[in-house]
């Protein structure tokens, strides 16, 4: 192990309260699933920020590609049709 | 009676404290980023356990506070343990230290937490969680270097052999002991090694790590106000400041 291997790179979620959904907060590096847990704790839950944690390894995300996004996010633009500003929402309806 | 409270007051804030300053004085040096905040996050709970114990100690006394206590007692007067004055020779020793010490904490604060003084009793129901986590992160460290490598393991077992002659200094009585278990406030310091070392060896064991054997090592320990030749360095640094200028303030 050279003095540059910091280990694997894992993304961090952090779940404000029970319910609510898991969000982005950072990365780390550490060795193993234990390690990493520890190490999300002490680094993005010190503060009350929240009583749920999930650690994905950075490389198991699928992500998009940046120079894709002409092609893949660019249609949506301009139909407006696809989004639902149309309706008239009821009083009693919450959360939209 | 009250003498003898104060007295275990603080060897139990002083051991905190001084092995805070220690960790505090590896901030910044850890291998990698990540290790270097949990180390130091580990520092910060114990100089809150040592504040509050402290600041216990202060009131028993009267007349004074926990950080004149802290800054301004002479190093006889320091009832810390000796293991917690070890220097930070490389991430082994920093590790085993805290290793030992967590263990000697989970089994101490166990007691604690049922204290018929209820001040300690309730201190020490909060730093049980800290400390259970405490634990938690240091055996993990102690099961990845002994299974790790060859190198690793081999670091880690010096340090072990290294540090383990201050550990008979944990379950020596004294008379604080003596007066501490007759008033059901705290457990005798020899009642601690059994349990203590069920949980040492387990681990070290699961970690291929072999145990040195128990050995009366020291005529003279921390907690009687006799302390290693480390000591002095560390107050001399901690209490520079409020030495020079006494009524600092920011």
């Amino acid at each position: 192990m050279s003095d540059e291997d910091q280990g694997i790179l894992w993304e961090v979620f952090i779940q404000v309260k029970a319910g609510r959904p898991f969000k982005h907060v950072g990365s780390l590096h550490a060795y193993d699933k234990e390690m990493a847990m520890k190490a999300a704790r002490d680094l993005y839950t010190r503060r009350n920020e929240g009583n749920g944690i999930w650690i994905v390894k950075a490389e198991n995300i699928i992500s998009s590609d940046i120079n894709d996004g002409e092609s893949f996010f660019d249609p949506s633009n301009d139909k407006i049709y696809r989004h639902p500003t149309f309706y008239k929402i009821p009083d009693g309806v919450k959360h939209i | 009676m009250n003498d003898k409270i104060f007295d275990y007051c603080l060897r139990i804030g002083d051991s905190s404290l001084i092995l805070s300053h220690r960790i505090g004085e590896y901030c910044s040096k850890a291998p990698i980023l990540e290790e270097d905040l949990a180390i130091t996050n580990v520092g910060l709970d114990l100089l809150g356990q040592a504040e509050s114990f402290l600041n216990y100690a202060a009131e028993l006394k009267g007349n004074t506070t926990a950080d004149e206590l802290t800054f301004k007692r002479k190093e006889k007067d320091f009832r810390c343990l000796h293991l917690v004055q070890t220097p930070n020779i490389d991430f082994a020793f920093i590790l085993t230290r805290q290793f030992l010490i967590d263990c000697y904490h989970q089994t101490l604060f166990n007691q604690l937490i049922n204290s018929q003084d209820e001040r300690i009793s309730g201190i020490s129901k909060k730093a049980i969680k800290e400390i259970n986590y405490h634990l938690k992160r240091s055996t993990e460290w102690i099961l990845r270097l002994g299974l790790g490598t060859d190198h690793s393991n081999q670091r880690l077992q010096n340090a072990v052999n290294e540090l383990w002659m201050y550990t008979d200094e944990l379950f020596i009585d004294n008379e604080t002991d003596i007066k501490m278990d007759k008033l059901n406030i705290g457990p005798l310091s020899s009642s601690l090694k059994n349990p203590w070392e069920q949980l040492v060896t387990s681990t070290l064991r699961s970690a291929s790590i072999e145990v040195p054997e128990a050995n009366l090592y020291s005529l003279q320990y921390g907690k009687n106000g006799f302390h290693t030749e480390y000591l002095g360095y560390i107050l001399a640094e901690m209490q520079h400041l409020p030495l020079l200028y006494p009524d600092a303030s920011w």
